[in-house]
């Protein structure tokens, strides 16, 4: 029988994706970019749901990144749109130029 | 050390290495093609833990759609490099490191913990993985969840062209 990779390494691996992703959203100035490192940190939660899934031989958790899937596929539409307008208004994707809503 | 492991470890640093490059460069276009990269390395990892559905799902969904998305809006908004801040050292780097330092500290704990040196998938999740199964489960049991799932595409199709449209009328 072939051997498996042991759960945990998925896990820490999910977790070192996650920890890439939160630095990006924290660190970055592009809105992109942040919608990007989002994305990431989607991903590795992605990733601990499937290998969840795998080890207990269930599918609910493949069906719960499938949901994941969807949602982050509309934010990225409404995202964008968002990250459009903004270029439109203020000519500057960088959120620390933006400051429409802080007071 | 099998072939699995081999597998494992290749698509595993790949895809840290393509997120940090996603998150470290400052091109956005290098990021996103790094970011695309990422994408296949995790459909990659997904095909090692038997979810074929959703590795094929994660290549035309992401890899494919959203990222199409996001390059096309990098290009539409013609952007230069970032410049780097005056200030080397500002709070939202500090809060940055902080969080992961936490979360190192707690995926160290975590590798600590590995025990289980012979792992095995149980043989139900060759069976899970399958577009059969997870179809089956979709239309019956979560038919509602997947109901609401098709209103919020509605509504985020509806609010990005509200959004990308130039004047209110």
């Amino acid at each position: 029988m072939l051997i498996d990779v042991p759960q945990e390494y998925y896990l820490i691996l999910s977790a070192m994706m996650f920890v890439i992703g939160s630095v990006g959203v924290l660190t970055r100035r592009n809105a992109i970019i942040i919608f990007m490192s989002i994305e990431i940190m989607l991903n590795s939660v992605n990733l601990t749901f499937v290998s969840f899934a795998a080890f207990m031989g269930d599918t609910a958790g493949q069906i719960f990144v499938f949901f994941v899937m969807a949602v982050a596929a509309a934010e990225a539409a409404v995202g964008l749109a968002i990250v459009l307008a903004l270029f439109r208004n203020k000519k500057t994707i960088y959120v620390d130029e933006v400051s429409l809503m802080k007071w | 050390m099998s072939l699995s492991y081999l597998f494992f470890i290749v698509l595993g640093v790949l895809a840290i290495a393509s997120a940090i490059v996603t998150i470290a460069h400052k091109n956005p276009i290098v990021s996103a093609m790094s970011l695309v990269l990422h994408f296949f390395m995790l459909a990659g990892l997904y095909l090692t833990l038997n979810a074929q559905f959703l590795a094929v799902i994660q290549v035309l969904v992401y890899a494919g759609a959203i990222m199409v998305l996001v390059v096309f809006v990098i290009m539409l908004l013609n952007l230069s490099d970032e410049a780097q801040l005056k200030e080397k050292l500002n709070f939202r780097k500090i809060i940055a490191a902080f969080f992961a330092l936490g979360l190192i500290t707690q995926f160290t704990t975590m590798y600590m913990g590995v025990s289980s040196k012979n792992a095995f998938l149980p043989p139900q999740s060759i069976e899970a993985g399958k577009a059969q199964s997870i179809g089956k489960e979709l239309f019956s049991h979560y038919l509602v969840p997947f109901e609401a799932i098709s209103l919020l595409l509605v509504v985020a199709i509806i609010g990005a062209i509200v959004l990308s449209k130039r004047r209110y009328e």
